[in-house]
C-alpha cells in the first residue's frame, strides 16, 4: 500500500511538471506578471505567505555561505540561456534581413523551376511580355515600371582577411529600381550613370568587404568599374554591388538576356491578375511570386536548421543544467536540515517549507538567465556576420537579441529553476522532523 | 586498482548525487560529440589524400567558365601530371530538396581523384555508356538506386538542347571512397562532360570548363605550379585562380560562416558549466568524507594514496559520463543526419572525436579533482576525526 502510494505520488508529481511546462510555454508576460503579484500579496496578507516570506529570508541570507553550490545553478542556466539565446538570435537575424527584402506590391519572375536568380535566365522577348502584362503599375510616361536584373558573382576577399575568398553578389538593374525599392537610400557619393562601369556598394557588403570605398575601383570580368557611392537599404539588398544592367551584362557576355524581372504593381491585390496572365501566356514558362514570398522562401531552409540545433543544443544543455540545479539544491537543503526540522518542529508546516525553496531556486535561475541574456545581449545584439545564401553568394545579417528572445531565454531560465527547485523541496517538506533533528 | 572497489564505493557514496552529476557529465559530452560531428562536417579540407593536388578556377567568380585550351597548356608545365576538367551541375532528384551533389566530370577524373574506388569492369561499363554515371555509395543508399537502374536528375542551371530541364542518366557503378578520403566523397553523383556539352542548350563542344582539377607529381611543387597556372592567363579575360585543394574547400568552408568559431564558443560555454559542476560535487564529497578520509589515514594510507583516490574518483565519474554521451551521441547523430534527409550531412563519431573526447574526460577528471584531493592529502588526521 505504502510502495503505491509513492508510486502514484511519482506519477502526480510528474503530471505536475508536464502541466507546468506545457501552461509555461503558453503563458504570456503579462500572465507570468499577474502569477508574480498574487505570489507577492499571498506573501504580504496571509500567514502561511509571512512565514514563507521568514524561511525564503533565512535561505537567502545564507547563500553567501554557499557561494560555490549556488553560482553552479547560475552559471549552469546562464550558460543555456546564452546559447539558446545566441542560436535563435542568429536565425531571427538571417530571417529578419530576408523578410525585409521583400514586400507585397512588387513581384519577381523567374524561369521556370530555378528557384534562386542564380539559376535564371529570360530572354529579351519574354521579359518585355512580363512587363507588359495587366497588373504592373504605369510611370508617369505610361512606361510600366519594372527593372530587369542581372546576378553575377565576384571574389572578393573578407576584411582584414586578403587570403579569402567570398562570393559577393553583383546585381545590374535598370533605372526603374529606385521607385520599385523606395527603401534604398544612397548615403554617400553618388548613383550610378547608365552605361559607365561604375558600381554603387550596399553598406553591409561595405563592412564586410575589403576595397570597396567610394572612389576605388575593382577588377571584374577583366574589367575595370569604380565604385561611386555607398547605398542602405536595411535589408538583404545591403550585401551586394549595384551596377547597370546592361554595363554587367556585357562585361559578363550576357547578351540582352537577364535573370530576372522585379515590377511594380498596381496594388498588392493586382498580384493575382498579373500571376495568372503570365501562367497563361504559351509563350512563357516562368515562376512568378511576390518579392516577399520570394525572399522570405530563402530563408526558410536556414533559419528553420539553426532553430532546431539551437534549440536541440538548448534541450540538453538544459537537462544538464536541472541535474545540476537539483544537486545543488538537495545540498542546500541537507546543509539546512537541521534549521529546517527545527522550523517544522515549531509549527511551520510544509507550504511555506517548500515554497520558499522553490523560490530561492528561482531567483538563483532568474539571476542566471538575466546574466546570460545580458551577456548575448552585449556581445551578440546587431553582431553583424555573413553566410552563403540562395544566390550562392554572400548574405550580410545582424544578430537581433530583441525583447521577445530576451524573455524566451527568461522563461526557459524560470523553467529549469521550477524542476530543479521542486524535488529537493518536496524532499525539504516531507522528510519526518524526528528523522531530520537525528541526522546531524 | 587494487583500491578500485574503494574508489567505486567512495563514488556511489550518495547515489542521487552521483547520478545527477552523471547526468550532466553526459549532456555535456553529448553535445561536444553532435558539435564535433558538425564541425567535421563542415572541415572536408582536412584530408592528407588531396594533397597532390590542385584546382584551377576563374580569379572572378566561381560562376564563370574557363577556356578548354587552358587545359593543354597546363599539362605542359613541369610537375603536372594530370588535368582533368569539371563542370557544376545542380541537379536535383524528383523534389527540390532532394539535392544531388553533381557534376559533369572528363575520363581521367578517377585517375586524378584516386580515392573514388570502382570496380574495373565498372569503370569500363561507364565509358562505353554515353548517359552513364558514377554514384558514391552514401548517395546510392539515400535514394535506393541500383546499377543499371534509369535515373532523371533535374538540373536548376542547364536545360537540354530540347529545354527539357530533366537529364536522363543511367546508373553503370556505384563507387567507395577510400579510408581517409575527404567527409562527403561517398555523397558525389558523376557524369560524362561529354554528355553534358553535347545535350546542353548552352555550352557547346569542347569549348568551356567549369574548373580544372590538378595532379601534381609531387606536393611540394604545389606553390611554383599553381603560379606557372595562373600566368598562362594574366591580363587575359579569363585569369585564373589556382590553389590546393585544402585551401579551396577551406575557403568555401569559411563562406558558409565561421561554424567552428560557434562550436567552439558553445563548447567552451558547456565546458566551463561543466567544469563548475563537477567541481562542486567533488568538493562536497571529499567534505562530507572528511571523517572517512582521516580513517583511512589513521589506518595507514599515505596521503598521497588518498591524494590518488580522490584524483581516480573524479576523473572515473567524467569517463564515466563522457563514454556515456558519446555513446549516446554516436546513436543520435546519425539518426539527426538521416532525419534531416540528407541536408546536413553529418559523419559518425569517429575515432578523432572519441580520441579528443577521451583527453577532455581525463584533463577535466584531473582538475576538478585536483582541489578536493589536495585537502584530502593534506588532512591532518587529528584535526579531521574531531570535526574540526
Amino acid at each position: 500500500m505504502k510502495t503505491f502510494k509513492k508510486f502514484l505520488g511519482g506519477v502526480l508529481l510528474l503530471v505536475i511538471v508536464v502541466a507546468f511546462l506545457v501552461a509555461w510555454t503558453a503563458i504570456p508576460w503579462q500572465g507570468v506578471v499577474l502569477l508574480a503579484v498574487v505570489l507577492a500579496v499571498w506573501m504580504v496578507a496571509t500567514r502561511r505567505g509571512r512565514q514563507t516570506w521568514q524561511v525564503t529570508r533565512v535561505g537567502l541570507s545564507t547563500v553567501s555561505q554557499r557561494i560555490g553550490s549556488s553560482s553552479v545553478v547560475v552559471v549552469g542556466i546562464a550558460g543555456v540561456v546564452g546559447v539558446l539565446v545566441a542560436m535563435l538570435a542568429m536565425s531571427e537575424g538571417f530571417a529578419e534581413t530576408l523578410r525585409a527584402s521583400g514586400n507585397d506590391h512588387t513581384a519577381i519572375v523567374l524561369r521556370g523551376g530555378s528557384q534562386a536568380e542564380l539559376n535564371s535566365v529570360l530572354d529579351r522577348d519574354s521579359a518585355n511580355v512580363v512587363v507588359q502584362a495587366p497588373g504592373v503599375k504605369k510611370g508617369p510616361q505610361g512606361r510600366p515600371i519594372a527593372s530587369g536584373e542581372l546576378v553575377v558573382v565576384a571574389n572578393l576577399p573578407r576584411k582584414g582577411d586578403p587570403n579569402s575568398d567570398s562570393n559577393v553578389p553583383i546585381r545590374g538593374v535598370s533605372d526603374d529600381v529606385w521607385a520599385l525599392r523606395e527603401n534604398v537610400k544612397i548615403i554617400e557619393g553618388r548613383a550610378f550613370k547608365p552605361g559607365l562601369r561604375e558600381l554603387i556598394v550596399g553598406k553591409g557588403a561595405k563592412g564586410q568587404f575589403e576595397g570597396l570605398d567610394v572612389g576605388k575601383s575593382l577588377r571584374l570580368a577583366g574589367q575595370t568599374w569604380t565604385i561611386v557611392g555607398v547605398f542602405d537599404s536595411h535589408d538583404a539588398l545591403d550585401s551586394e554591388l549595384w551596377g547597370d544592367t546592361q554595363s554587367v551584362a556585357s562585361a559578363y557576355r550576357r547578351g540582352s538576356t537577364v535573370q530576372s524581372v522585379t515590377v511594380l504593381l498596381d496594388s498588392p491585390q493586382a498580384f493575382d491578375t498579373f500571376k495568372a496572365s503570365l501562367a497563361a501566356d504559351p509563350r512563357l514558362k516562368v515562376d512568378v511570386s511576390t518579392t516577399q514570398a520570394y525572399f522570405s522562401k530563402q530563408s526558410e531552409a536556414l533559419t528553420k536548421t539553426l532553430r532546431i540545433v539551437g534549440i536541440t543544443v538548448g534541450i540538453i544543455m538544459a537537462i544538464g543544467a536541472v541535474f545540476g540545479a537539483l544537486n545543488t539544491m538537495f545540498a542546500a537543503i541537507q546543509a539546512r536540515a537541521r534549521e529546517i526540522a527545527t522550523l517544522r518542529a515549531i509549527g511551520f508546516r510544509g507550504v511555506p517549507v517548500v515554497v520558499s525553496v522553490m523560490l530561492e531556486t528561482m531567483l538563483l535561475a532568474l539571476l542566471g538567465g538575466v546574466i546570460g541574456a545580458g551577456v548575448v545581449w552585449l556581445i551578440f545584439h546587431n553582431y553583424t556576420a555573413s553566410t552563403l545564401g540562395a544566390n550562392f553568394s554572400q548574405v550580410v545579417f545582424q544578430f537581433q537579441v530583441g525583447p521577445a528572445l530576451l524573455w524566451t531565454g527568461l522563461k526557459w531560465a524560470l523553467a529549469i529553476g521550477f524542476i530543479g527547485g521542486l524535488f529537493p523541496a518536496l524532499r525539504a517538506a516531507r522528510v519526518p522532523v524526528t528523522t531530520a533533528l537525528r541526522e546531524l | 586498482m587494487k583500491y578500485f572497489h574503494l574508489i567505486w564505493a567512495a563514488l556511489f557514496r550518495r547515489k542521487a548525487r552521483t547520478f545527477f552529476t552523471l547526468i550532466s557529465i553526459l549532456a555535456a559530452f553529448l553535445l561536444f560529440g553532435m558539435l564535433d560531428a558538425t564541425r567535421s562536417a563542415f572541415d572536408s579540407g582536412d584530408s592528407v589524400i588531396g594533397v597532390d593536388r590542385l584546382i584551377t578556377t576563374s580569379r572572378y567568380s566561381i560562376i564563370q567558365s574557363l577556356p578548354v585550351s587552358l587545359g593543354e597548356q597546363m599539362k605542359a608545365i613541369p610537375g603536372v601530371k594530370d588535368v582533368g576538367e569539371s563542370n557544376w551541375f545542380g541537379g536535383i532528384y524528383q523534389d527540390p530538396k532532394n539535392f544531388v551533389l553533381s557534376f559533369a566530370v572528363s575520363d581521367n577524373y578517377f585517375d586524378i581523384y584516386h580515392e573514388i574506388q570502382l570496380a574495373p569492369e565498372q569503370r569500363k561499363a561507364y565509358e562505353n555508356t554515353r548517359t552513364g554515371a558514377i554514384v558514391g555509395e552514401a548517395l546510392a543508399k539515400r535514394f535506393g538506386w541500383k546499377i543499371g537502374d534509369k535515373i532523371p536528375l533535374q538540373s536548376t542551371i542547364f536545360p537540354q538542347r530540347n529545354g527539357d530541364k530533366t537529364w536522363p542518366f543511367d546508373i553503370v557503378g556505384i563507387y567507395t571512397a577510400a579510408p581517409g578520403a575527404a567527409n562527403g566523397t561517398d555523397q558525389q553523383f558523376f557524369f560524362h562532360h561529354k554528355y553534358f556539352e553535347d545535350a546542353n542548350a548552352f555550352r557547346s563542344i569542347g569549348t568551356t570548363v567549369g574548373w580544372y582539377n590538378v595532379r601534381l607529381n609531387s606536393a611540394n611543387d604545389a606553390d611554383r605550379v599553381a603560379k606557372a597556372i595562373d600566368a598562362l592567363s594574366a591580363n587575359s579575360d579569363h585569369e585564373t585562380k589556382t590553389q590546393t585543394e585544402q585551401a579551396f574547400n577551406a575557403s568555401f568552408a569559411k563562406q558558409i560562416g565561421d561554424i567552428g568559431l560557434i562550436v567552439t564558443a558553445i563548447m567552451g560555454a558547456v565546458f566551463f558549466t561543466l567544469i563548475l559542476l563537477t567541481g562542486n560535487t567533488m568538493a562536497q564529497a571529499v567534505r562530507e568524507r572528511t571523517n572517512e578520509l582521516a580513517v583511512l589515514k589513521t589506518i595507514g594510507f599515505s596521503s598521497h594514496s588518498v591524494l590518488y583516490m580522490v584524483l581516480a574518483e573524479s576523473v572515473l565519474l567524467l569517463v564515466i559520463g563522457g563514454v556515456l554521451g558519446l555513446g549516446l551521441a554516436g546513436v543520435i547523430v546519425p539518426i539527426v543526419a538521416k532525419g534531416s534527409g540528407g541536408m546536413l550531412n553529418l559523419p559518425p563519431v569517429g575515432t578523432q572525436t572519441w580520441l579528443l573526447g577521451a583527453v577532455l574526460m581525463l584533463v577535466i577528471g584531473a582538475i576538478v579533482g585536483a582541489l578536493p584531493a589536495l585537502r584530502a592529502m593534506r588532512l591532518n588526521i587529528v584535526d579531521a576525526l574531531a570535526g574540526r
